[in-house]
């Protein structure tokens, strides 16, 4: 019951504190492409892969009053801040098995990029079908705007590797 | 004459009761509807189980798939041809991914998704580019037409224009169903001015834009949706049978893991309960397939499962009352053990149901939004924001409605024969008595 919900509480109360809509976006698919059990379905979109189900949930948890989400003005743009709440907690301490278990240092690492990093992590692994150069000519097609140069796009490899001992 | 030019010797129609007739000239539509892929979405519904809350709602996927066809033909062809901004050579591939979009849905696609962790759209990429005949037909065009047809459906493509006529706020897959599910069931929403919206579309950089003389056309499909979506799709009826449907596959999938020996062995399910789905397996699953499983399981022995198919064979649904999950989970952590004192299992019997719906979603430059926003074009040229044109759209943007229901079965809580002192407690708190 509220399993799903419970998923995510499990990883804001592991994140600490999330800044920016597409760093949570991101952070969930990464760990989702990692086999943690997240499923919430994800569909390719302006920035990459992007869940409305998962837009749809954190509302309902804002919505309940477990998670808070601060706006933020920035110079030119707005952004997201999302913690825990006691009630919140209070509902993961109600849950009868920790709905995430060895997920923590998986999302602490993701948490610790940038959401541009995770923009281009998360698009790669959205490709991971094609052969790395295929995957490269394929990923400056569809984020033609970002601009990202080869360097991100090898630290994002090795990253990507990295991940795989931290999950 | 190249086969992606290839004319039919005479225009072939379909009478079609949304759009009247459903035109095809093109030869490789036409060989596209004749393959064994396409023709299986005439044995599954575009509605799922609407059908046992709307009786009309009987109308297949394959009528959607020529529906969202047939706008996209007419506004390639009628309203987008010579224009300077339009890519003709884009045409093709846009008439072919709007046939195909739908094409790897499979029977109850929401339930099975969510059960089997299936994504139709990963099948629809693996029709379009496996061993099949539609990559036959897509491959005489040229070696890449298929990835390309492919990508388009992904959002993939690198002409977001293609994309944004299939897919995005206002496109051909949202025009053509919520007429057509309108129309089968029998609903007064659903309807708006599409011949209007269709004359007012334009080609832009990246998107497709509407002529703002058409803002009003558009605030009215805006409405339409909204409405189709609270009285019809989320109909708290099909609801209740989109549940028991969900709970039928988790029952069957359990009992496959607990080495149950089914009386009526489940073969079309075997990949499934496996995890490994190839494509032949998913393409043998159409309803007809579903519900001859459902009705011999009427009569198997394990007890919830037999129970839960003949609920939905003989729409003896569950009953609803609202929910808070804010306030109220603990109120169903008390539930749940009543239900196991009552012998109900709660896994089965006891369903937080959740629908939202966000009717437009607007994105303004740097905001954190992945919506592509509709965009009105006004007479001098530049294009604003739809919601800051019209306070119709303004009023309801962003504004996402959410409504959540739990579910049980009250013919089993209100039955007093068995633990009555507990199946009180029960009634108490979900207030029936």
């Amino acid at each position: 019951m509220m399993k799903d919900h419970a998923k995510l509480m499990q990883a804001f109360f592991v994140s600490g504190e999330i800044v920016g809509r597409k760093k949570l976006q991101k952070m969930i698919y990464i760990a989702k492409k990692l086999s943690f059990p997240f499923h919430e379905k994800y569909q390719f979109h302006f920035f990459g892969p992007y869940s409305e189900e998962l837009t749809l949930r954190v509302e309902e948890l804002c919505n309940m009053g477990f998670i808070t989400e601060q706006k933020e003005k920035k110079s030119g743009y707005t952004q997201y801040r999302y913690g825990i709440t006691e009630e919140g907690q209070a509902f993961l301490d109600a849950q009868s098995t920790n709905p995430m278990p060895s997920v923590e240092a998986c999302l602490r690492d993701l948490n610790d990029q940038s959401s541009r990093f995770l923009e281009l992590v998360s698009t790669m692994l959205y490709f991971d079908g094609l052969q790395e150069k295929e995957l490269i000519q394929k990923v400056q097609k569809v984020k033609s705007k970002q601009n990202y140069t080869e360097e991100e796009i090898s630290e994002a490899l090795a990253y990507i590797k990295h991940l795989s001992t931290v999950s | 004459m190249a086969y992606s030019t290839k004319k039919l010797q005479e225009e072939k129609v379909f009478k079609d009761p949304v759009h009247r007739y459903i035109h095809v000239r093109d030869q490789v539509v036409w060989d596209l509807i004749g393959t064994k892929e396409f023709q299986r979405l005439r044995r599954i519904r575009q509605l799922g189980t609407t059908y046992l809350t709307f009786h009309g709602a009987e109308h297949s996927r394959f009528n959607h798939s020529l529906g969202v066809y047939e706008i996209i033909r007419r506004i390639v062809d009628d309203v987008f041809a010579q224009r300077p901004e339009w890519d003709e050579s884009e045409r093709l591939v846009s008439l072919c991914a709007a046939l195909l979009h739908d094409l790897g849905h499979g029977p109850f696609s929401h339930s099975f998704e969510k059960v089997f962790d299936l994504d139709h759209e990963a099948f629809t990429q693996a029709i379009i580019l496996g061993d099949t005949e539609v990559n036959q037909v897509l491959k005489r065009v040229s070696s890449e037409f298929p990835q390309n047809v492919s990508d388009v459906i992904a959002k993939t493509y690198e002409n977001k224009q293609v994309i944004s006529l299939i897919s995005s706020q206002i496109d051909a897959d949202r025009m053509d169903y919520l007429q057509r599910d309108a129309y089968f069931t029998g609903v007064s929403y659903g309807h708006f001015d599409m011949e209007r919206i269709l004359r007012v579309l334009r080609p832009r950089e990246d998107q497709v834009v509407i002529k703002s003389s058409g803002m009003h056309a558009v605030e009215d499909y805006i409405m339409s949706r909204y409405q189709m979506y609270w009285q019809v799709y989320f109909h708290p009826v099909t609801r209740s049978s989109e549940v028991i449907l969900t709970k039928i596959l988790h029952r069957a999938k359990e009992l496959s893991e607990m080495n149950y020996k089914f009386a009526y062995e489940p073969y079309h399910f075997v990949s499934m309960f496996n995890g490994i789905v190839t494509l032949k397996d998913y393409l043998k699953l159409d309803e007809s397939v579903i519900m001859y499983y459902f009705q011999m399981w009427e009569e198997e022995k394990d007890p919830i499962l037999r129970d839960l198919c003949s609920r939905f064979m003989n729409r003896n649904l569950f009953k609803y009352v609202e929910f808070d999950p804010s306030k109220e989970y603990k109120k169903l952590n008390e539930l749940e053990k009543l239900f196991q004192q009552a012998e109900l299992n709660p896994d089965y019997y006891l369903v937080v149901d959740s629908s939202s719906d966000l009717p437009y979603d607007f994105y303004r430059p740097g905001e954190e939004e992945e919506r592509v926003p509709i965009h009105l074009m006004m007479p001098s040229g530049e294009l604003r924001e739809l919601s800051r044109q019209s306070d119709i759209v303004d009023a309801i943007s962003g504004k996402r409605r959410t409504d959540h229901k739990l579910y049980y079965p009250k013919d089993c809580v209100t039955d007093d024969s068995t633990h009555k002192e507990v199946k009180a407690k029960i009634k108490t708190i979900l207030g029936i008595e």
